[in-house]
């Protein structure tokens, strides 16, 4: 009898702790929209959206500008990020020895654990540097300084599950393909990272949600300049960094402190849309028919 | 006249001894059969006919394997080539997870045929020659993977004779198929043998009684015996083999 | 081109993405040890920063950072090997198992700016912790979850059934095959899992500035009072250009810190291979 009834009060006990996840993300949904829609009573959606103008001391607030500076430098990242990342997934798959292959996996899992900060002062000291000097402009502190850092951070995303993927693969497609007399890399090509395709979109997808996100090492590298940017030289202020930035200036409670909170809104939906379709992703698994 | 000539053949996986000092004849336009218990090397010894062995990291082998002549193990040799010319179908059957069409078009179009015409004739003449077509014509664009095991292995086995080969090897070809799948394929050896040189892996007697003309006994990586398929069926050298054909063990 | 040549140039450049990897690695890696080792001696390490840290040490931003981070580990670590539990040994697979997953993977994919909102609207705020360390390894805990919650899960899913049938067999119950059987054989996962989160933990810099870091150089004396902490203090000597050699001497001590703590994990992970 106690030991039943024990059993079961354990049980509940760890029922909520696997639920702890789920209970966060209310949480974090509740205190969110709380603070955040409260800002739509100043401006409207639309308004807060495609405003070009973010003065917060004459309570203006459009985030374009953020809003286009996290796309610009979120492209720029995957444009860099996807062909190295996938290549070298199909390298860690396929080509490595293992002997290689140990050395290689724990150092793409060190480049996903140096704290992001530490991107960001390389990034400032290294690559604005750089691109300030090869491309003789004024300054480096560029998107496009902020898309290779961004494209460096995700790196070990695309690869470790592109990876995933391609080793799922099943060998027998890869034999089929070699006895018929295609080279190794033909078979790649042709069958393997095709049949790989869904579990590739998915770590392209979840690199999109992590460079979108990313704070740290963006606001050290993109000059924080709040005006649009039209292309990968100009500096940016993405969502993130504005956040940042604002967060210590703006009164609890005020106009700009909901307003902030609302670029957390559109930040949150974005990453949460971007998850789901990572997931469905993976989901579909490797291709069978 | 000899097709293929396996001489003083040895291979190891890493320190695992797993073929040792094969020598054997593979006779053209015939159907030579490897039989013997599971783990005796079949699959390794028809593996290194068309050097799939290659794929697999830590693979030793020595000695010679000739095909027309030509040391197929030399440097020099384009394995491509010879995996166009030694064409393989598996135990399990392996379509491509793509159409039925472009299954058989695969190897053709790797080794340069680009004309639509000449590619759909391709694939006709060959799931003429996989007696397939019938079934299949239809839903050319199907997915392969979504036709039952039987009709799966015999687009392995169009798509196999799409590139064209002079020598077939068929590692178990029926096992994974029910038995009016494994009849369809057995006529279908037997007629291939008029144009091809066969090898068959297999591990039901019948089979091997029904179909070949040459068969080797394989027993822990050693070749007991190689005879024509009558005489191991009816009057087998080695003891050992009668044992195993009798079903004394094994 | 030649189907051969084009198999030796893909599989050439194939090497070359993976070297240009590794090779972005070390040259992270190499410049932060190089530019940071001057500034590294036994006074940066245990005396406090001066002039806003333009001089002297970073001894309460360690201290800080340990503390931040141990809080972060103590909060998530039971929650997490508590979920896991559940979720492999009181639930079969089904809606559940995938709504709890689900959770933990949504958890994980929010970006930390994120969790710095909610720490500060809901813990500061909210619940009236204040800007404290309190708040902000809560604000922690919550991001890691998902890191130890899984490391348990797998750790936990790998022990064998048999070895569980075994301990029913004789007469154990539930609780006790878990505590006896389950949990020693999964610690060494657990650890990991636990090490991993320490890791990230120390080095998240965003969640921290919002709920629990001040740039006033005392120690703390309770967990409800704020703190420096490394990132936060590194973020800060390089934003504000205050004094870079300090910065990258900071940014040393954090990536030896992240090392440390892979080198550990790899360890583990290579132990329990052996004896396997
Ligand atoms: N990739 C491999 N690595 C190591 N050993 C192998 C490998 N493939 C087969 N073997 C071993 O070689 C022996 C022969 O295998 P195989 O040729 O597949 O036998 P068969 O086809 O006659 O059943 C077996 O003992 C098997 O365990
Ligand atoms: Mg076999």
């Amino acid at each position: 009898m106690s030991r039943r009834l024990n059993e079961d009060v354990i049980k509940s006990l760890l029922l909520v702790c696997a639920f702890f996840s789920m209970i966060i993300i209310f949480l974090i949904i509740i205190f969110l929209f709380k603070e955040g829609l409260e800002a739509f009573t100043y401006t409207n959606v639309f308004d807060f959206l495609t405003g070009t103008e973010w003065v917060p001391k004459n309570n203006i607030y459009g985030a374009a500008p953020f809003i286009i500076s996290s796309l610009f430098v979120t492209a720029g990242a995957i444009i860099i990020a996807v062909p190295i990342g996938i290549l070298t997934a199909i390298f860690m798959a396929e080509i490595a020895p293992s002997s290689v292959r140990e050395i290689v996996k724990p150092a793409i899992e060190l480049l996903a654990g140096i704290p992001s900060v530490i991107y960001g002062l390389f990034g400032l000291i290294i690559i604005v540097k750089y691109i300030r000097i090869t491309l003789d402009i004024p300054s480096g502190e560029t998107i496009l300084a902020g898309s290779v850092i961004l494209a460096i951070m995700i790196l070990p995303t695309i690869i470790s599950i592109s990876e995933d993927a391609i080793r799922q693969v099943p060998r027998a497609y890869k034999e089929g393909s070699c006895a018929l007399g295609a080279t190794h890399w033909e078979s790649i090509r042709r069958i393997i990272v095709p049949s790989a395709s869904s579990g590739i979109m998915a770590s392209i997808i979840l690199g999109v949600g992590r460079a979108i996100g990313e704070t740290m090492a963006v606001v050290l590298v993109v000059g924080n300049v709040e005006k649009i940017p039209t292309s990968f030289f100009d500096a940016g202020e993405p969502l993130t960094s504005t956040i940042l930035l604002e967060m210590g200036e703006a009164a609890v409670g005020s106009a700009h402190y909901h307003s902030i909170f609302a670029l957390g809104i559109f930040l949150f939906v974005i990453v949460m849309i971007l998850n789901i379709a990572s997931n469905f992703w993976l989901g579909r698994g490797v291709r069978h028919g | 006249m000899v097709r293929m000539e396996i001489k003083d053949v040895n291979l190891w996986y890493g320190s695992f001894h797993a073929l040792k000092d094969i020598n054997m004849d593979i006779y053209k336009n015939k159907v030579t059969a490897f039989i013997g218990p599971s783990g005796c090397g079949k699959s390794t010894l028809i593996r290194c006919l068309n050097r799939m062995n290659d794929l697999i990291d830590g693979v030793k082998t020595t000695g010679e394997i000739l095909l027309d002549g030509k040391n197929i193990y030399d440097k020099d040799v384009d394995v491509v080539k010879l995996r166009k010319d030694v064409g393989m179908v598996f135990q399990k059957p392996n379509p491509f997870p793509i159409s039925i069409y472009d299954n058989i078009t695969y190897g053709p179009k790797l080794h340069g045929v680009k004309d639509k015409g000449k590619l759909k004739e391709i694939v006709e003449s060959n799931l003429k020659g996989a007696a397939l077509w019938n079934e299949v014509k239809d839903i050319l664009d199907q997915n392969a993977m979504s036709i039952s095991g039987g009709q799966q292995q015999r687009v392995c086995i169009a798509r196999c004779l799409a590139i064209e080969p002079e020598v077939i090897l068929f590692d178990e070809p029926c096992s994974a198929l029910d038995p009016i799948s494994t009849g369809k394929i057995e006529d279908l050896i037997i007629k291939l043998k008029k144009d091809y040189t066969i090898v068959i892996v297999t591990h039901n007697m019948q089979q091997a009684a029904r179909i070949s003309d040459y068969t080797g006994y394989f027993y822990l990586g050693n070749l007991m015996e190689f005879n024509k398929t009558k005489k191991i069926f009816t009057n087998p050298d080695n003891p050992q083999t009668e044992n195993y054909i009798t079903g004394k063990f094994g | 081109m030649d189907r051969h040549t084009k198999d030796k140039l893909m599989k050439g450049i194939l090497w070359a993405s993976a070297i240009l990897t590794i090779a972005v690695l070390l040259i992270i890696i190499g410049f932060i040890v190089v530019k940071g080792s001057p500034a590294i001696s036994w006074e940066f390490l245990t005396t406090k920063p001066l002039r806003s840290g333009r001089l002297g040490g970073i001894y309460p931003a360690i201290i800080g950072t340990i503390y931040l981070a141990g809080m972060a580990v103590i909060v998530a670590t039971p929650i997490g090997v508590g979920g896991a539990l559940f979720l492999t040994e009181f639930t079969r697979e089904g809606k559940i198992t995938k709504a709890i997953r689900f959770g933990a993977d949504t958890l994980n994919g929010i970006p930390s700016i994120i969790f710095g909102l909610f720490g500060f609207s809901f813990l500061v705020f909210y619940l009236g912790l204040g800007i404290s360390i309190l708040s902000g390894g809560l604000t922690l805990a919550f991001m890691i979850l998902p890191t130890i919650f899984r490391a348990s899960e797998e750790a936990i899913r790998a022990v064998p059934i048999w070895d569980k049938e075994g301990s029913y067999a004789l007469g154990a119950s539930k609780l006790q095959t878990i505590w006896k059987v389950v949990m020693p054989q999964s610690v060494s996962g657990i650890v990991t899992g636990i090490i991993l989160g320490l890791g990230r933990a120390a080095g998240e810099t965003a969640p921290i500035i919002f709920t629990a870091a001040i740039l006033n150089p005392v120690l703390p004396k309770s967990i409800m009072q704020p703190t420096m902490a490394l990132p936060a203090h590194l973020y800060t000597l390089t934003s504000e250009g205050i004094s870079m050699e300090n910065a990258f001497g900071t940014a040393l001590v954090l990536i030896v810190m992240v090392l440390i703590f892979n080198f550990a994990v790899s360890i583990i992970r290579k132990k329990k291979s052996i004896r396997r």
